[in-house]
Formats: structure tokens, sequence, C-alpha cells
């Protein structure tokens, strides 16, 4: 895609244009986003992963929402049902991989080094390192953080993310692109909703404004109240996914 | 949030413009950044400084910063407004009914080599 001299050069995605700027200076156009590249990564992955027949399913909240406790409940809800591996990332522990593999399922723990959120490559590795291709279901449990892991798709078929009752009614306002990238809300501790200011009807009002396509479900991942609904979300989405192919 | 990781994206995609067309060194790079997006243009500079000096291509590149203005549409009245300024209640006729326009974007704008 050469034109006479420099006038127009081929750039990253085939259409850059460059310029004669001063005498030996030039200033190339890129315009592409910087999440570009992991996109394409994530699609690709998405791609394999449905010839693979693998659900992944990115797990998202803030830290102390009750991500671990909630996929506890939901192996047992679900382990007889479907083949599950758990993908664990954190900073720089394995607490969570080792409650998970108790559990009885594959667990890996994937130390992200300080980054705070996941993308598509980091993904990739953890799926090659967990050897699940076996699995119907495998959960990514991201870093516990409400921004930048909604910045980067994973790869991941669908995202979910729980916000638990002492974080407040009002984490949707404040966190809008979290909300508008999940396809599921968890509502967990919902057995303290009598000792908290939180309006349960504000919270779906504020969750559906930003994202009205939204399904969201209240849960308590400790006593197993509202798993069932849980549960079966995931098998019609795990089923969905496997039929589409 | 992510700055150190956005500067990795950033570095690959410009050593992979950098091979495609043979360049040798990159003087500078121009980002367009949305004025709401979740990074701090600080922290991308400190993150960029040592980063790009580990690049071949980009050792001591400047990082030139550009703001793109987030834009809110209101979906009651249909008008568009300055998100910075009025936040997430349309201005005009007063409606929550709203969504980002623009403003999240972390763009690549152009690269100057020498």
């Amino acid at each position: 895609m050469q034109n006479n001299s420099i006038d127009v050069i081929c750039a990253a995605a085939g259409s850059g244009r460059m310029e004669h700027f001063m005498k030996e200076v030039k200033i190339l156009e890129i315009k592409k986003s910087v999440f570009e590249d992991n996109d394409r990564e994530a699609d690709a992955l998405r791609g394999e992963l449905h010839e693979k027949g693998i659900f992944l399913l990115n797990l998202m909240s803030s830290p102390g929402s009750g991500k671990t406790t909630t996929l506890l409940r939901t192996i047992e809800a679900l382990k007889d049902r479907l083949k599950i591996a758990v993908m664990e990332a954190d900073i720089d522990s394995d607490v969570d991989a080792h409650a998970i593999a108790g559990a009885g399922v594959k667990a890996i723990q994937l130390h992200t080094g300080g980054m705070c959120h996941l993308d598509a490559g980091m993904t990739r590795q953890g799926l090659e390192g967990l050897e699940a291709a076996e699995a119907d279901l495998v959960v990514l449990e991201n870093v516990g953080n409400l921004v930048c892991p909604a910045e980067f798709d994973t790869g991941a078929v669908k995202n979910a993310m729980i916000l638990s009752v002492p974080e407040g009614h009002d984490k949707p306002l404040k966190y809008p692109l979290m909300f508008e990238v999940c396809d599921v809300v968890l509502i967990n501790k919902i057995d303290v909703l009598p000792y908290f200011d939180f309006d349960l009807e504000k919270c779906r009002e504020y969750v559906r404004m930003r994202n009205p396509e939204a399904e969201i479900i209240p849960i308590c991942a400790k006593t197993g109240e509202g798993i069932d609904a849980w549960a079966d979300w995931i098998l019609r989405e795990v089923a969905a996914w496997k039929a589409d192919k | 949030m992510h700055e150190l990781s956005i500067v990795f994206h950033i570095i690959k995609t410009i050593e992979q413009v950098g091979e495609e067309n043979k360049l040798e060194h990159v003087n500078s790079v121009t980002l367009e950044v949305g004025e709401v997006s979740a990074v701090i243009d600080e922290y991308l500079g400190d993150c960029w400084k040592w980063a790009a000096d580990r690049s071949e291509l980009l050792k001591g590149a400047r990082l030139v910063i550009e703001k793109l203005p987030a834009v809110t549409m209101c979906e009651t009245c249909e008008r568009t407004y300055a998100t910075v300024q009025y936040g997430r209640i349309c201005p005009y006729c007063g409606s929550e009914r709203t969504y980002l326009l623009s403003g999240r974007e972390i763009n690549i704008k152009e690269i100057e080599v020498g």
C-alpha cells in the first residue's frame, strides 16, 4: 500500500498515513485504540472456546464481596451436572485457589504480579495451564476491583459481577462501565439487608439505568439463598453456548 | 489504575507498526485520552518513561497526551452535554436517562519518526 514517495504507507491496521512534516521528521498516523489488540485477542479466544464447547465466565467484584464463597456455593450446586474448572486471579497469594481445589474441582492460581486486571493474553495462558479441555464451565475469578477489569475483555463468553449489600446500592452509578459490561449482577449478602441502608429496588433501578439487559439475582452465598436461580442461569447459558455451535 | 499495562499495550502496538514499516526510532507518541477514561496522565507519563526506555525503538520517546472531551447523551430530550461539568443528570431536562457518548477512549493518534 505504498503511494508515491512516502505519502501513504501501511501501518499496523493497514490504514496508517504518513506525511512529510518537516524535513526529517515524519508523522505516522495510527488512529488505533489501545484496547484494540486485546479486543481482537479476546474475540479469537472466544472463537476457540466455542469450538471446544467451553463456557468461560468472567466473575468480577470489589474485594470482600464474597466471590470465593459464591463460587464454592456454585460449585456445590453444579458439580454433578457440569465439569467445572476455576482460574483464580490475584495480585499475589493462593489462598483462594486452595479453597476452590478443596471443593473438588480443578483450580489454578494466576498471579497478576501487581496488575489490577486480567487481559485476554493472560486468560489464554491461564487456560493453557489449567488444561481444561474437558470442562463445560471455566470460571475466571478476576482481581477484586470495579474499575480496571471492566476495561479489558478477557475472552469470556459472559461477564458476571457481585455487588454485596454492605457496599451500598449506589455502586452502579459510581462504576458505570462495570455494570454496562456485565450480563448478570448478583446481589450478595442479602441476609444482612435489615442492618444496612441498602435499597434493593433502587439498586435494580440503577443497574437497569446502566444496563437494561442485565439479569439481577439476589443471593446469599453464606446461607445458599438464591443460589438455585444463579445455577439455573449458568445452566441455561452453558446449554445455549453449546447448542449454538 | 492500570497505566502500566496500557503502556505495555501501546508499546506492543507501536513495535508492530515499527516492524511493518521498518522504522528505526520513534521520537514521540501522541495519545488521545478521553476525559473520563480511568487513567491518570501523570501516572501514564511515569510508566511510559520507565517502559519506553526498555524498548530499542522507543528509547527516550516523548509521550504527548491530547485530551478528548467527554460527552453525555440524554435519552429523554436527545440532547448532548459536557459530562465533566454536569455529571449524570441532564442539565436541560433533568432526566437521569443518560449515557456516555464519548470520553472513555484511549487512542494512539500518531507517532513521530526520526
